[in-house]
């Protein structure tokens, strides 16, 4: 394609915008909708991903060590444990650094504790893969030796069920909006091939090829894809910003934690401006393939 | 040049337009198509451009076997083709130049050429001096010279018509009718459909009378047959 066809191809699809305006705002406002529901399911979503492996990660067997152990038997429960081939780590945390840890998520009135520690020393085990966690916690819970074994499988079996559902339900009701979104698109174009419809009559009589025909219309929603982009990827950037700001001085829990303002923001808006720019050219694509014998 | 062998169309709704056309035209022919209306002349001139596709047969034009044709090579195929219509088919928010420019800016010519070949055909056609001037400004004799020009600006090897009369007055039909005659003796293959009685029995040519979806005579310097 030549540089003054290419001119002309964005000549023409701007003028189509102006000559139906008011199908351009729906379609256009159809977008922006879509793809604000886009934006918001996006936050969730990913934040709802990194708080799920977050968790995952965080999904450990503690296991207490018997108070009358000595190093040896210490030693012993480690390197059984360790045995087992599910097993990825096995780290020892003194009943004093168990302390310190408890003092600086749970705050300063634990320190009372430091008198008269009353926690045991542990072994932190981490498995492989997450799944196996109950079987090894069951295990180890009969080795000699320990105490008491725990772990937080069931609450967050439970809560990822949660989060899945509330990710499916989000989106069928997305596709359902992209759906939408689209068919409006079309129609808008197709009004316009319409007008147009003795101007490409002559084009394919004179000799133009389908691609030269279909390059205004492509363009065409490209634009109202871009367009319809502009305000959620806004409103994303204002939403999230306070989102996060309110994280940052409210929620000191180190648990709950959403995904740092930059680089998030970018790749959302990124991700919001190309579903924008796939649905416009896509919907185009649609109404214009029903004009052209190809 | 233009070929068909037992060339046979019938329509979706069942309406047999073409029941087995042969014929042959030569380069340089000038070929009137006659016969009463909905005899199968406009298919036969659909056919030439592959507007529409033979249910059964051959058509090659300009050594193309059209009727195999894919979608996709139709456009290259018209550009050696140009078609004139009753009804004019011009872009009215266009001049008269960018009408006829617009057939080789579809097909990415050269800006430079395009406005020597355009002001070129349309000193041929008598209209240099209305280049800035807008379809309905211009008479229906006009217009179809306007038409006439962009038809042959890309220099096809075969202009087809359709009725380019059939609008007009008999006085401009004659101006028609002798602007085609004048690109005939450049080369060009004429096919021009026409229900004109008086203008096929004076300027004789070769005569193709269609009736029914067939040719019922072929004759050269034939007459038009019909009472119209």
């Amino acid at each position: 394609m030549k540089a003054r066809t290419v001119r002309r191809h964005f000549r023409e699809s701007f003028k189509s915008l102006g000559r139906n305006g008011w199908m351009t705002f729906a379609s256009v406002s159809a977008v922006t909708v879509t793809l604000l529901m886009v934006g918001v399911f996006l936050i969730i979503l990913f934040n709802m991903n990194k708080a799920a492996t977050d968790m995952e990660k965080d999904v450990e067997i503690r296991v207490h060590i018997a108070l009358n152990a000595n190093k040896q038997d210490e030693q012993e429960l480690k390197e059984q444990i360790e045995s087992m081939p599910q097993v990825k780590s096995v780290q020892f945390s003194s009943k004093e650094q168990e302390l310190q840890n408890l003092i600086k998520d749970m705050g300063d009135e634990f320190k009372l504790f430091k008198q008269d520690n009353p926690l045991y020393d542990v072994f932190i085990v981490k498995t492989k893969n997450p799944k196996d966690t109950s079987k090894v916690a069951e295990k180890i819970s009969h080795f000699d030796h320990t105490e008491k074994v725990v772990y937080g499988e069931k609450k967050i079996k439970k809560l990822f069920r949660v989060l899945e559902t509330a990710r499916n339900v989000s989106l069928v009701l997305l596709i359902g909006l992209l759906f939408t979104a689209m068919f409006l698109i079309s129609n808008t174009i197709k009004m316009n091939i319409f007008s147009r419809r003795k101007e490409i009559e002559i084009m394919r009589l004179v000799g133009a090829t389908n691609s030269f025909i279909r390059w205004p219309f492509l363009l065409e929603g490209l634009w109202i894809g871009i367009l319809g982009s502009v305000i959620p990827i806004a409103f994303v950037a204002v939403v999230y910003k306070v989102i996060y700001q309110y994280f940052q001085t409210h929620v000191h829990d180190h648990f709950i934690q959403i995904l740092s303002y930059t680089p998030f923001v970018f790749q959302v808006s990124a991700i919001i401006l190309l579903v924008g720019v796939f649905i416009g050219m896509w919907g185009s694509f649609l109404s214009v393939r029903r004009f052209l014998k190809i | 040049m233009i070929e068909m062998k037992d060339v046979f169309k019938q329509y979706p709704n069942g309406v047999v337009a073409a029941n087995g056309f042969n014929v042959r035209i030569g380069k340089g022919e000038f070929v009137y198509i006659v016969g009463p209306s909905g005899a199968g002349k406009s298919t036969f001139i659909k056919l030439i451009y592959r507007e529409e596709k033979p249910t059964k047969g051959t058509v090659i034009v300009n050594g193309t076997t059209v009727s195999t044709l894919k979608n996709s090579k139709v456009p290259f195929l018209r550009r050696n083709i140009g078609v004139v219509f009753q009804d004019f088919k011009l872009l009215p928010t266009l001049t008269v130049y960018e009408n006829v420019a617009f057939a080789l800016e579809v097909i990415e010519e050269e800006p430079e050429k395009i406005r020597k070949r355009v002001m070129e055909v349309l000193q041929l056609v008598g209209l240099k001096h209305k280049a800035r001037m807008f379809p309905d400004e211009l008479s229906g004799g006009e217009q179809q010279r306007v038409s006439i020009a962009r038809s042959i600006v890309n220099r096809p090897k075969v202009v087809i018509a359709d009725e380019p009369t059939g609008n007009l007055d008999p006085e401009t039909s004659w101006d028609i009718i002798n602007l085609f005659e004048k690109i005939n003796r450049t080369g060009t293959t004429i096919v021009m459909a026409t229900h004109n009685k008086e203008i096929v029995n004076t300027n004789r040519h070769r005569v193709i009378a269609i009736d029914n979806g067939r040719i019922v005579r072929d004759e050269q310097r034939g007459e038009y047959g019909y009472e119209s």
